[in-house]
């Protein structure tokens, strides 16, 4: 029964000091210019901050296999609601009149 | 005597503890499958009589029983209330609750005080809802759109946008009670290939409850924000856009068919079996196209959108999703057929609402897929073509096979039998109720007889007399149950364990079962259902229980 | 099995593990739920800032990008406490399992504090949107309303659910003190660890999307 997987605290001691590194560079980062690079960057650092804490402070690096399954699933659910939306905004103005909607 | 009348007297759940405190509280999955058939009912009736004013107002072509203003609360006030607090939780919240512990072979779902919270959300959702109907209604349809909803109409879109909001929670909750239920509460050898495709088919809605109806809760708060405090997302004349609106809404709204659809799918698999006693045909195929509907459901919302401004490419693509969806609802259609292909089949009252589903529920599916189409959608767009194909699924499809479900089990639920003589009127009675109303819906689509209007032209009289007609007969077909279920419940013979000689392991506990369902822990020891192919139906109808 | 019932075990289940793993799960599928629930607002975020990149960077210019900062430490600091207090319940220390539940309640609640100076400098400065919105630059003042719509409905979310985090700590707090939770059970504790840190996570997309877009060209001047 105690088969329970216990982190050791220097785990997430680490993680927590990486994420406050990851903090300062997404911060220092947003002042240099890199044109479109910028939010490639920013984003890149939240998702991998977002998985630190995924995987370690909500333990999905220990458990059982359905458990990250079910995490995936709701992100991926997230993209079909992102994609398929933007499919139409992007599209728009394929005809040539320009998109209405941009003004 | 025999030993199984005997049981009937043996504590149950309904008799297990008493007082009004013991249902309100209660923790049992069974008695709050009892709390939803009150609460979808109650509402089901406000909503039926919203219905019968429409279809009163339309018998004369002019507009002389209720005004326009007036009319556009009433098909919103119709919608709203069957759509959210009826369709939505009606098979799961009943007839999911009360068997899907039974099914699997254990005690309670996995979480059963989140259960009862379901109920009361649900019934405080419903209760919000009804007071903004009370305090004025409102004039938007069920489905809200922006800008009108938004800025425009002063109606009490706010705490009605509330209740449903309120409601989709409770939503959410059931379908994650469902899902932790099947995954981890399963009997020995109930392996996810002996699971009854009842339990499969909720999982699938459960699914599409949790993915979706967060999307639609955000979704009403946006236009509940914009409402009281201006922010503008959905207002064009503050930059927004108002097909924004109907992406999100529609991102929930069209899975959503499939949170109706589903469960009726699930009732209709089990009569099937029960009634053809057989094994369904092709079993895997219908467990997959379960979840192929609900997962498919999230990519084609776009074709709601047709003519609202959504880029023709997208379109395009969403009409050829579109047609995906038809391919796991044809797979049901057609195992379903073929289960009954040399089956032993007897025509008992839940039977005939079975059949009738896949008559009805072809005819809505096909539909569907005309209106899935592009070019066809942008003439019938708006018209009774489009309110007659939703209403051959929803009423067609769903409530045939709510009320199947409810006649199969009601011996399980409450220990009594139905007289199966006027079960079978009734189920006529709907059948060619529902025909008579909304075929002729599809005529006078095709005519471009739009909809959401109180007047018409005078040629479409006779049709929307038909129609009205058609309403009354479903109305009385809808009655009848009432009567003689409330009747078996004083003077219904004792129904037994297994009236309907069907397999699963509801029918292997007492009717109706003890708070704890079984008095040993089941063990599934052989496949679902394990009907010796072609065994004799019991075609002298139900079995009291002192037959055996 | 056949052991007697713990009393920490309801009845619905027949051991402790599968107690515990269906709580987990159905913590999850909640946090998916929450996943798309907020997916809706970043799906708005994303509509309207691809359409006003420039309303949006001057509209994040006016965040005051220190209070962000300090917040996203708190935040994660919180959530390393949070981590701590489940490490605690399930090395059976329980006097830790009291301080680490504290100190996240703490954080929290600075966080919130801050929060609140930030939304009121906004009602100063006429930054809330409706009738008393007025942006500095009044050729984006009315995309500039959206992207403060937006900010405050996204934060105003997620403040919402620090709120209601706040609260179950607060509640758990009792049953903790009383030494409830031990490596055996603790149930509780880590389902609202789970909870706690996705809001965590929410706030690490928020702090970068809102306060962070278009420091370069507005800011290095």
């Amino acid at each position: 029964m105690s088969d329970i997987h216990v982190v050791p605290v220097k785990i997430y001691v680490a993680v927590f000091l990486t994420l406050m590194v990851l903090t300062a560079i997404t911060v220092a980062v947003a002042f240099v210019d890199l044109g479109a690079l910028n939010n490639v960057v920013m984003l890149g650092i939240a998702v991998a901050k977002a998985t630190l804490v995924v995987l370690f402070f909500m333990h999905v690096k220990y458990g059982t296999r359905l458990v990250p399954l079910v995490a995936a699933g709701g992100f991926f659910w997230l993209l079909i609601l992102f994609g398929f939306t933007l499919s139409d905004y992007l599209s728009r103005g394929w005809l040539g009149a320009g998109t209405p909607w941009m003004r | 005597m025999s030993s199984e009348a005997m049981a009937a007297e043996r504590p149950n759940y309904l008799n297990a503890t008493t007082g009004l405190k013991s249902w309100l509280l209660t923790l049992d999955h069974k008695r709050i499958g009892i709390l939803y058939l009150l609460g979808v009912s109650a509402f089901f009736v406000l909503g039926g009589i919203f219905a019968m004013l429409i279809r009163l107002e339309l018998v004369t072509p002019a507009g002389d029983l209720v005004q326009p203003d007036a009319y556009n609360r009433l098909f919103t006030s119709h919608g709203v209330l069957m759509v959210f607090f009826f369709l939505i939780p009606a098979i799961p919240g009943v007839l999911g609750n009360f068997l899907i512990p039974i099914m699997i072979g254990t005690k309670d779902l996995a979480f059963p005080r989140l259960n009862l919270l379901s109920w009361y959300l649900f019934m405080a959702g419903g209760t919000m809802a009804l007071g903004g109907i009370i305090a004025g209604g409102v004039d938007t349809g069920w489905t809200f759109y922006t800008p009108y909803s938004s800025t425009y109409t002063m109606t009490a879109v706010i705490p009605v946008g509330l209740g449903v909001f309120v409601n989709g929670f409770s939503g959410i909750l059931t379908g994650l009670n469902f899902m932790v239920t099947i995954h981890r509460m399963r009997a020995p050898g109930m392996t996810w290939f002996r699971l009854p495709l009842f339990v499969w088919s909720h999982y699938a809605t459960s699914l599409i409850q949790v993915l979706g109806t967060p999307v639609l809760a955000i979704t009403l708060v946006l236009l509940v924000f914009e409402r009281a405090f201006h922010i503008g997302v959905f207002d064009p004349t503050r930059g927004g856009d108002p097909v924004f609106f109907q992406h999100l809404f529609w991102f929930y709204s069209h899975p959503a068919v499939y949170i109706m659809i589903l469960p009726s799918m699930a009732v209709i698999s089990e009569l099937i079996a029960a009634f053809a006693r057989k094994r369904i045909f092709g079993y895997h195929a219908v467990a997959f196209a379960s979840i192929g509907i609900a997962v498919l459901g999230f990519l084609v919302w776009g074709h709601h959108m047709f003519v609202s401004g959504q880029s023709v490419y997208a379109g395009t693509a969403f009409s050829l999703l579109t047609m995906l969806v038809a391919i796991p609802s044809a797979i049901k259609v057609f195992n379903w057929s073929f289960t009954l292909y040399q089956g032993s089949v007897s025509f008992q009252t839940p039977m005939l609402y079975a059949l009738g589903f896949i008559g009805l529920f072809m005819i809505g599916g096909l539909t569907g897929v005309f209106l899935g189409t592009l070019g066809f959608d942008v003439h019938v767009h708006d018209t009774y073509f489009v309110v007659a194909h939703f209403h051959y699924v929803m009423v067609g499809g769903t409530i045939m096979g709510y009320l199947g479900g409810l006649h199969y089990w009601w011996p399980k639920i409450t220990g009594k039998l139905y007289p199966e003589f006027w079960g079978k009127i009734s189920a006529l009675l709907v059948f060619v109720g529902f025909n008579l109303t909304f075929f002729p819906q599809f005529l006078l689509g095709y005519m471009g007889m739009p909809r959401r209007y109180h007047a018409y032209p005078e040629e479409w009289q006779v049709l929307n007399v038909l129609s009205s007609a058609g309403a009354s007969i479903l109305g009385l077909g809808f009655v009848l149950p009432v009567l003689y279920f409330a009747w078996s419940l004083k003077k219904g013979p004792l129904a037994g364990r297994n009236p309907w000689g069907a397999r699963g392991l509801e029918w292997e506990t007492d009717s109706p079962p003890p708070t704890l369902n079984f008095d040993e822990p089941p063990v599934m020891n052989h496949e679902v259902y394990p009907y010796a192919d072609g065994e004799p139906g019991s075609t002298s109808g139900m079995k009291p229980a002192s037959a055996h | 099995m056949s052991t007697a019932h713990p009393a920490v075990l309801h009845h619905q289940f027949d051991t402790l593990e599968q107690q515990k793993e269906s709580a987990t799960l159905g913590m999850w599928l909640f946090l998916v739920q929450e996943i798309l629930f907020f997916g809706g607002l970043f799906m708005a975020y994303m509509l309207y800032r691809w359409r006003d990149p420039q309303a949006f960077a001057a509209g994040s210019h006016e965040l005051d990008i220190t209070l962000g900062l300090v917040n996203t430490v708190i935040l994660i600091a919180s959530s390393l406490t949070m981590a701590m207090a489940v490490h605690s319940a399930q090395t059976d220390k329980n006097k830790a399992l009291v301080r680490y539940l504290v100190a996240t309640g703490i954080l929290g609640l600075a966080f919130l504090v801050i929060k609140y100076f930030e939304y009121s400098a906004k009602w100063e400065h006429h930054l809330v949107p409706g009738p008393n919105f007025h942006f500095p630059e009044l050729a984006i003042d009315g995309r500039a309303e959206i992207f403060f719509s937006l900010y405050f409905a996204m934060t105003g979310m997620h403040a919402l659910h620090m709120v209601v985090g706040l609260v179950l700590l607060g509640w758990l707090l009792v049953p903790a003190a009383r030494g409830r939770f031990n490596s055996q059970y603790h149930n509780p504790i880590e389902c609202f660890g789970l909870y706690w840190h996705f809001v965590d996570i929410v706030w690490i997309f928020l702090f970068p999307l809102l306060y962070l877009i278009g420091r370069h060209y507005h800011g290095a001047v």
